[in-house]
């Protein structure tokens, strides 16, 4: 048999030896799983590509984003310029490679700040209940109640125009929906076994709540973050279209298309590039987030 | 007294897991059978076989399946929908779910009244009133306007009785139609099911995992195992029965009573 | 008789704290703001007395729970502070402008819903169909695509290349501000006063703006139209109405989106809701004089009062709207009632 035969059947065993065996088959089962949605998969494809682009912007970018070039203003796609130039003779597709940068950098930080926030939130309401948990929920609704991008707007305003801030309001609506499903999976979690084992032994609630509930919530967490990354991808590209997240020069994309709106009409790729760059952005996100909940958690279809 | 009404033979309905039915045969006239059989027998399946009206899934194969010289599996979709209005009913188990929620208990009826017999509104209602009564209902006026989940699971399963009887069928199917309800709710619906099937001349199927409530009520028994038919026999002869998974069911019933 | 009681005050119970919540959270967004407003009344060039005395006045040197007491006070009066911008009363300018706002989600949620519920009732009738893979391709697209975008692609192609829709703004300038306000809703009062010059006007400049809007509520409702019918098909009582022999059309519209039509209430209020969000950048690209472009350029003129005011009252609505869609689910369904 071949190496990698072994393997396969090493993970795939129905008697696993080893908690380590346990849970790199189970990855590897989700992994095979995940591989099987063709969409899903041409969504992770297209995140990969975006990532490459924006790490390697610097190296494979035709040109300078900030580099005006004024002779050659407003062209449309060509040889040169591969999706053409905006008003200031700047070459869009190498801006467009370096606004990938700011676009994911917005949804990473948002997540790594919201999802964690939530998590513990959630897995601290559900887990105590009572008082704690009614206190943490009734405020944790007040935010679901209302509306994520009319707040975020108003946050940003308060805080002045700038990309830190559109990154703090854009998480601060972002958590509540994590800490919902981190509590209703908390919830059921809190009056099994192994918790009360825990419990017997002497372990505190933090430790609990930490060690041992919160990784398990992981699976509806995952999947909903995913999902709610195209949204967060279009939020900040609202800011930006309304010129309150990342400031110019910056290659931001939302920015971009409010910038291309008054040549719209004789030079419409300097404001349609943009776009589909979001929504191409956005869609694999879906297409990811939409695999992920197949696999992982099929009961929130 | 009976000119054969349904024939079936090797009926079988299979699943992508496995087959489910495997080649059941029977033939009916206008008399009572009674399936009797374990949950997972293929009872139900084989009631719903008949009329076609399996899960999108299952895959329905059969050397013979004719009603009244209709071959049930060559006809159209159309065909059948004639068939299932007008001569054959099936009333299912429990009313709370086999009934339209928010449709109320007369509105179903009549609706019944009207797709099979073209009657206009005002007509229909009176048959429904009427067929109400007939099942024994009291004060029909009232439970006309009812919703499902406002009467008791006997009143809803005698409706549900009404409803089937509208178009006046040759053939009823009932898949377990006493079996979500208490002692004297069944007492009850028997009775009624008793009365109208006696008086229209119809043939019945009675699918039951209830050997008791089978053995008074029918004139032959289909015991089903695991998809196949194990026994068929009279309902009277049933006690000497010979099939050894036959004896058991005896035995179990037998052992509940006392 | 005393469930019908209770049913209202717990939703009432839930009404006031998100309230509460929507009022602290503009009050602290208000506080937050890095430009000292007793700088922006008196100047740099102030003495220390004149600030003192302005800032006694504008009450910021009593406690901030105090502050907030006031402002809920102010709140709860109707007063939500001038507009630094206009000088008018925010709340004025809300009243002028949010009948536009109503007119284009009513227009554009109409559309999502004529278009989206018989599209989710075919995908689901036949799975796997064309109606099946519209809806999920509808869906995918419409929950990518950036709403300020897609309308500035559509005012390029249906406005400027074809010509097939008026432009920006709500009617013809010509017409502006011709006609008396009854409800402020435009295509209403021109039928009203039977100025059919008005009325198409209006609506050839609110068709392309509610089409915009309107793919977004489509492509949700016609997913959650989809979904709540699978889950109605898979009933028993659906298998009963087939051995009927109804037609399965009836079967289709009668039974099952009967059923589903009590949850798909709660989805077209939640719809609305949303529409209103998207409205907010909407406005901004079809220069639709609504609530959402008061905020925005308000925002962008750091004109914290309308920001503020503006944040409430959508914030209000939305979480009306949201309430209102559970107590019409209650409403609805024969079983709760």
């Amino acid at each position: 048999m071949s190496v990698a035969q072994d393997w396969r059947t090493w993970l795939t065993s129905e008697r696993p030896g080893s908690r380590r065996q346990a849970r790199l088959g189970e990855a590897y089962r989700l992994l095979r799983a995940f591989l099987g949605h063709r969409l899903a998969v041409l969504g992770l494809l297209l995140i990969g590509l975006l990532a490459i682009a924006a790490i390697v912007a610097p190296l494979v970018a035709p040109f300078p984003p900030a580099a005006q070039d004024l002779a050659h203003r407003l062209e449309p796609p060509g040889a040169v310029h591969w999706l053409g130039t905006d008003e200031f003779g700047r070459d869009i597709l190498s801006r467009l490679l370096f606004g990938a940068r700011i676009t994911l950098g917005i949804v990473a930080l948002v997540t790594v700040i919201a999802a964690p926030v939530g998590l513990l939130v959630g897995c601290t309401a559900g887990y105590l209940g009572g008082f704690a948990d009614a206190a943490l929920m009734r405020f944790t609704d007040v935010f679901l109640a209302l509306p994520r991008l009319v707040l975020a707007l108003a946050f940003v305003a308060a805080l002045g125009a700038g990309i830190e801030n559109a990154v703090l309001a854009i998480a601060l609506v972002a958590w509540p929906p994590y800490a919902r499903i981190a509590r209703a999976e908390s919830l059921s979690l809190r009056s099994s076994d192994f918790v009360a084992a825990a419990r017997l032994m002497g372990a505190s609630a933090a430790r609990i709540v930490l060690r041992h509930i919160m990784p398990l919530c992981l699976a509806s967490l995952i999947v909903r973050v995913s999902l709610d990354m195209a949204g967060v991808v279009l939020i900040a590209a609202g800011l930006g279209f309304l010129g309150l997240g990342a400031q110019p020069p910056s290659p931001e994309w939302g920015a971009m298309i409010a910038a291309g709106r008054s040549t719209m009409l004789d030079q419409w790729w300097v404001a349609a590039m943009p776009g589909v760059a979001i929504a191409l952005v956005s869609l694999a996100f879906n297409l990811v987030g939409d695999g992920l909940r197949d696999v992982l958690d099929p009961k929130q279809r | 007294m009976s000119a054969t009404l349904l024939e079936v033979a090797g009926l079988r309905v299979g699943f992508a897991s496995g087959e489910a039915v495997r080649g059941v045969g029977f033939t009916l006239g206008r008399e009572r059978l009674a399936i009797v059989g374990e949950t997972g027998s293929g009872k139900s399946l084989t009631g719903r076989a008949i009329l076609r009206l399996l899960p999108p899934a299952a895959r329905l194969s059969a050397a013979r399946l004719v009603f009244d010289g209709i071959d049930l599996l060559a006809a159209s979709e159309r065909e059948m929908r004639r068939l299932r209005g007008r001569r054959i009913g099936l009333v299912l188990q429990d009313p709370r779910f086999s009934l339209n929620p928010v449709m109320s208990i007369g509105e179903q009826i009549a609706e019944a009244c009207r797709s099979s017999g073209r009657e206009g509104p005002r007509a229909a209602r009176q048959k429904a009133l009427a067929l109400l009564e007939a099942v024994r209902i009291r004060e029909p006026q009232r439970v006309y306007q009812l919703y499902p989940h406002q009467v008791s699971g006997g009143m809803g399963q005698r409706a549900m009785l009404a409803m089937m009887l509208a178009p006046d069928p040759d053939l009823l199917i009932a898949d377990e139609p006493t079996s979500a309800l208490d002692v004297t709710a069944r007492q009850q619906v028997l009775a009624v099911f008793d009365e109208q099937v006696s008086r229209r001349g119809m043939g019945l199927i009675l699918i039951s995992h209830d050997l008791g409530v089978v053995g008074d009520f029918c004139d032959r028994v289909l015991v089903m195992r695991a998809g196949e038919v194990v026994e068929e026999c009279a309902a009277a002869a049933l006690v000497t029965a010979r099939h050894p998974y036959t004896r058991r069911l005896l035995a179990a019933e037998r052992r509940l009573e006392r | 008789m005393r469930r019908a009681v209770l049913a209202p005050l717990r939703l009432l119970a839930h009404l006031v704290p998100t309230v509460f919540g929507l009022l602290l959270a503009t009050f602290l967004i208000s506080r937050v703001v890095p430009i000292d407003p007793v700088l922006a009344v008196v100047g740099d060039r102030a003495s220390a007395e004149v600030y003192q005395r302005v800032r006694t006045e504008l009450g910021l040197d009593r406690p901030l729970w105090v502050q907030f007491y006031r402002y809920v006070a102010e709140v709860a009066r109707g007063d939500f502070g001038r507009s630094a911008l206009t000088h008018e009363k925010v709340t004025e300018d809300i009243a002028r402008f949010l009948p536009a706002t109503i007119e284009l989600a009513t227009a554009a949620t109409l559309i999502g819903v004529l278009l989206g519920v018989p599209l989710g009732v075919l995908a689901a009738a036949r799975r796997g169909g064309l109606g099946d893979h519209l809806v999920r391709v509808l869906g995918l697209v419409g929950y990518s695509v950036p709403v300020f975008w897609l309308g500035l692609m559509a005012l390029l192609l249906f406005y400027a290349k074809l010509g097939w829709v008026a432009g920006p703004g709500r009617v013809d300038i010509f017409y502006e501000d011709t006609l008396r306000p009854v409800t402020g809703l435009l295509l209403v009062d021109s039928a009203l006063a039977g100025n059919w010059a008005i009325f198409s006007s209006a609506l050839a400049h609110l068709l392309l703006p509610a089409s915009v809007l309107g793919y977004f509520s489509l492509a949700y409702v016609s997913r959650m139209t989809r979904s709540l019918m699978l889950d109605q098909l898979g009933q028993e009582y659906i298998v009963t109405a087939r051995a009927k022999g109804l037609s399965e059309t009836r079967v289709l519209w009668r039974h099952a989106l009967g059923n589903a039509l009590v949850p798909l209430v709660t989805v077209i209020a939640l719809s609305y809701a949303a529409l209103l969000e998207g409205s907010v950048l909407t406005e901004t690209v079809f220069a639709w004089p609504g609530i959402g472009a008061y905020l925005t350029n308000s925002l962008l003129n750091v004109d914290m009062n309308a920001v503020l005011g503006a944040t409430l009252v959508i914030g209000l609505i939305f979480i009306t709207l949201n309430l209102l869609s559970d107590l019409l689910y209650r409403l609805l369904d024969p079983r709760v009632r």
